[in-house]
């Protein structure tokens, strides 16, 4: 790949978040915290440059992210023009919906999509900017860039509008939203480089380090803090690890790795034999699990 | 040489073998992950086609309802790259009623790889995908014979089907077009040359793929962007923000802004927060010009030497995408770039048998069809023909009621060329004409009932104007009705005919610079929001005149009321034709409370009001 193959895809990412903000009436943004919505809050502020960004970021809390994250949120919502809204699920918390008491469905459906729908309706937001990417997962392939939400949230394959061109029909009845992919055509790759190049800020979970890891059915999972219940015959051990995607973190495992820098990250993306999506403990709850999640609303 | 990403599409009729084939493409060129394959293993066994084999088109047909029915419903956009390229594969559907996902990834795709089956030979959907490929604009074919194993590699069935599609390349005249014998499933001309074609001297698929330049031939593009937000955080900055369509821009060009036809320089451009002292086709940029003028989404800001055409009537091409058919005399919402517009279908001019190119007549186009009509906008668009700038000449139109995505058009040429001469000529304007006049151009708008004083207000409104030196002429039902309206009465069809044709006038006064004075009953709230939405947001007012029905009816200056109690008159508004107030008018008179002195003052501080507004003058932006 070369250098205008990633001032392209910057182009096209500027040229879609800007359309969705002359679309929208209540956009909002998304973030995750994670390395996509980093470069997805980078992108927002070259594309809107010199006004502040013109929407709130948006994070869900499911109040099990790692510790590390929260930190980078904070120092995130305390720069200029950042308007930072935190939505976590109450009634999932009293209820003690958590990724140790329920199986990961249950727990991403209330404290994730359920709470996503709340603060997305208190918001009454029309344009949802978010950072998924096509070549994440089979079904995202086939995600539209302005993804249609019917009433509730819901995503029916069915009824996305064909998209040709770079014209984007974001028409909307009462109740209806679209999600918009700005980062659609990116790769994990291309995320990488990007980040390289233009020395974005990352959460430093991201860079292999020592850390104290369990190793549970053949997954790496780290203790964030105390709240880890281990189980009989597990010991933390340190390992040199770090993570390729970030979630909540018992359902984020880590990977073995070496790269302490970007640069090395980029290279290990690059030979790498295992997909993305390798740590996500809930991707593999069913077959076509992602689809049905969206179906259901979730991201 | 690395060349810029590819966007390629297959296609070609169903159980070709296209979803195996960048299946392949992805396993040869090691995009599939070590995860991906073991769940590729698992879903082999369990939907596969092929046996005990890996089935690569499971690698794509990403939804449940597809890897059931083994059919691909929808568009998967793929990306793979090799030490040499960056690829976007668009998988397009096979099955006719896909035929608009198919043009769906054609539209952003340079090439296409139509698969044929080897077994089956050229089908209707080949045709169809070959005609759909070229009209959306692709200029290099290459058809992936597939299957050849099970031909055993049979010259003769290779150049049967070579030779069979020769017509339609005659006629549609890709630029490229290379045949190339495959077998998808065995890997054989997918990534590298196999053994079982020794009389194929061609490239392998991805050699191709890698290789091959789509650029256009190289003539100088010439400039253009489509405003797509205004960039206004603080008095000081004004940027307009789009992705550059084509050519090159510096700081200083010369530009034109369409449609409205006025002309600046560039005085900076901005990438991210970077100044730079360029701007090429493909960047996301923001610019600013040296002179305040009007810019707003939907602009166009071109160069000077060589700007687009500007028209409000098409030829077009559209593809009809949706259950509900395209029918002539409906009105859709148009959307070409970032310039929205209502758009009439005037006439259908025929449909294109995909298989055949023959025109068929007809009064529809249903889904999937695609067929040439003429197109008549509510405001003219700057544009340029599909063929000369894919960006310029692309649209999509909505339908109103539900939203959806209902066509995707392409521009042949505009049907009023008279058109191009007009707006380009502009130099003589609305702002310079009423800067002429030291004034504000303004339509006063008076609505009420008949006796409710509407004429008395006017009247002595004009006067007090003129006395101040300002331009300004009265319209209403007198000197309207008797000439330019002579022919209409008062049913509720010519009651609307009468207002449409008075805000015309009223409009062309504005645009001449003038403060026009209207005073109708204008009953119809519809058609007051009509008359107000032919008027930039500053240059309508509209004067409620509420009176009371039994105080008009008790003045009767005209002893109309009397005759319509006689029944001599009929159709008179509030007696057995309905008065709609206004909700919102920017003024509300009482007539019972305020002399006719005191209404006139309170219109003339509203007028005031809006010419004290800092950034409202603009008629001094442009000296003559």
């Amino acid at each position: 790949m070369h250098a205008s193959d990633l001032a392209a895809l910057e182009a096209e990412a500027i040229e879609i978040l800007r359309e969705a903000v002359a679309l929208a009436s209540r956009p909002v943004m998304l973030y995750s915290i994670g390395k996509d919505s980093s470069v997805m809050l980078h992108l927002a502020r070259k594309a809107f440059w010199p006004a502040p960004l013109p929407f709130p970021l948006l994070h869900v809390d499911t109040t099990w992210k790692f510790r590390e994250m929260i930190a980078l949120r904070e120092r995130v919502a305390a720069q200029p023009g950042v308007r930072m809204i935190v939505h976590t699920n109450r009634e999932g918390l009293e209820a003690g919906v958590t990724p140790f008491t329920c199986d990961s469905e249950r727990y991403t459906t209330v404290m994730k999509t359920v709470a996503l729908k709340q603060a997305l309706d208190a918001g009454r937001y029309d344009i949802v900017l978010g950072g998924a990417r096509r070549d994440e997962e089979k079904s995202r392939a086939k995600e539209r860039i302005f993804s249609f939400r019917a009433a509730g949230h819901r995503w029916d394959p069915k009824m996305q509008r064909p998209e040709l061109w770079n014209l984007y029909n974001a028409r909307l009845g009462p109740g209806e939203s679209i999600r918009v992919f700005p980062l659609s055509n990116w790769t994990e790759s291309d995320i990488w480089a990007y980040i390289l190049e233009e020395k974005i800020e990352i959460v430093g979970l991201y860079l292999a380090a020592e850390r104290p890891i369990v190793e549970r059915a053949g997954q790496l999972l780290m203790l964030d803090d105390g709240r880890f219940p281990l189980l009989p015959g597990e010991t933390p051990r340190r390992k040199m690890v770090r993570f390729r995607t970030l979630g909540c973190y018992p359902l984020t495992a880590a990977i073995e790795s070496r790269a302490a820098t970007v640069a090395e990250i980029l290279a290990e993306t690059r030979a790498a034999r295992m997909s993305e999506r390798q740590g996500r403990l809930i991707d593999h709850d069913q077959t076509a699990s992602m689809e049905r999640k969206k179906q259901e609303g979730y991201f | 040489m690395n060349l810029p990403t590819l966007r390629f599409l297959t296609c070609g009729s169903v159980d070709d073998g296209k979803s195996t084939l960048i299946g392949r493409l992805l396993w040869e060129s090691r995009q599939v992950f070590d995860d991906q394959a073991r769940a590729l293993e698992r879903d082999s066994v369990r939907w596969g086609t092929q046996g005990q084999e890996l089935d690569f088109a499971l690698l794509l047909d990403g939804l449940e309802a597809e890897r059931e029915q083994s059919i691909t419903i929808d568009v998967a956009y793929r990306f793979f790259s090799t030490p040499r390229r960056r690829f976007v594969v668009a998988d397009a559907p096979g099955h006719e009623q896909y035929t608009r996902n198919m043009a769906t990834g054609a539209s952003t795709a340079e090439l296409a790889v139509l698969v044929v089956n080897a077994g089956k030979g050229l089908l209707t959907q080949t045709y169809r995908h070959a005609r759909i490929a070229s009209m959306m604009g692709i200029h290099h074919l290459v058809l992936a014979v597939n299957k050849m194993d099970l031909v055993d590699w049979d010259q003769a069935v290779f150049a049967r089907i070579v030779e069979g599609m020769e017509p339609l390349q005659n006629e549609l005249g890709f630029s490229s077009f290379q045949p190339i014998p495959l077998s998808a499933l065995r890997g054989d001309f997918v990534t590298r040359r196999g053994e079982n074609a020794p009389w194929y001297r061609g490239p392998a698929l991805l050699d191709l793929l890698e290789q091959i330049d789509v650029a256009p031939p190289g003539q100088d593009e010439e400039f253009r962007i489509s405003v797509q937000w205004v960039n206004r955080p603080h008095p000081d900055f004004r940027g307009y923000c789009g992705r550059v369509t084509s050519g090159v821009v510096r700081p200083g060009d010369g530009v034109r802004i369409l449609p409205a036809g006025t002309e600046s320089r560039i005085r900076s451009i901005y990438l991210g927060s970077e100044e730079c002292n360029r701007a090429s086709a493909g960047q996301s940029v923001t610019l600013c010009l040296e002179d305040e003028i009007d810019v707003t989404r939907g602009c166009v800001i071109a160069s000077v030497v060589h700007p687009p055409e500007v028209s409000d009537q098409f030829e077009a091409r559209v593809l009809s995408l949706s259950g509900h058919p395209l029918f002539a005399g409906r009105s859709y919402l148009f959307q070409l770039q970032t310039a929205q517009a209502a758009a009439t279908i005037t006439a259908i001019k025929y449909k294109t048998d995909l298989q055949s190119g023959m025109r068929l007549a007809t009064h529809e186009l249903r889904q999937n069809d695609i067929g040439v009509v003429n197109l008549s906008l509510d405001r003219a668009v700057p544009f340029e023909p599909y063929e000369r700038q894919r960006l310029m000449g692309a649209f999509i139109l909505i339908d109103r009621l539900d939203n959806q995505t209902v066509g995707a058009g392409m521009i042949g040429f505009a049907l009023r060329r008279a058109a191009n001469i007009h707006w380009q000529a502009l130099d003589v304007n609305k702002n310079a004409r009423a800067g002429q006049k030291a004034q504000r151009p303004l339509c006063v708008w008076f609505t009420g009932l008949s006796g409710s004083g509407k004429s008395t207000v006017a009247n002595l409104l004009e006067k007090r104007l003129y006395s101040q030196g300002r331009h300004t002429y009265a319209l209403d039902g007198d000197n309207v009705r008797h000439g330019l309206n002579r022919d209409l009465g008062f049913t509720e069809a010519d009651r609307v005919e009468n207002i449409r044709r008075v805000t015309e006038v009223a409009r062309l006064m504005v645009d001449a610079g003038l403060i026009v004075l209207v005073s109708f009953i204008s009953p119809y709230r519809s058609e007051r929001e009509l008359a107000r939405s032919r008027f930039a947001q500053d240059e309508f007012l509209e004067v409620f005149v509420d009176t009371p029905m039994e105080e008009c009816e008790r003045r009767d200056p005209k002893g109309l009321y009397a005759k319509a109690r006689r029944g001599e008159l009929s159709n008179f508004t509030g007696i057995d034709s309905t008065y709609e107030p206004p909700e919102a008018p920017e003024l509300r008179l009482d007539t019972m409370l305020s002399s006719a002195e005191e209404c006139v003052d309170s219109i003339l501080r509203e007028m005031e009001m809006r010419f004290a507004q800092p950034d409202q003058p603009r008629i001094e932006e442009k000296p003559l």
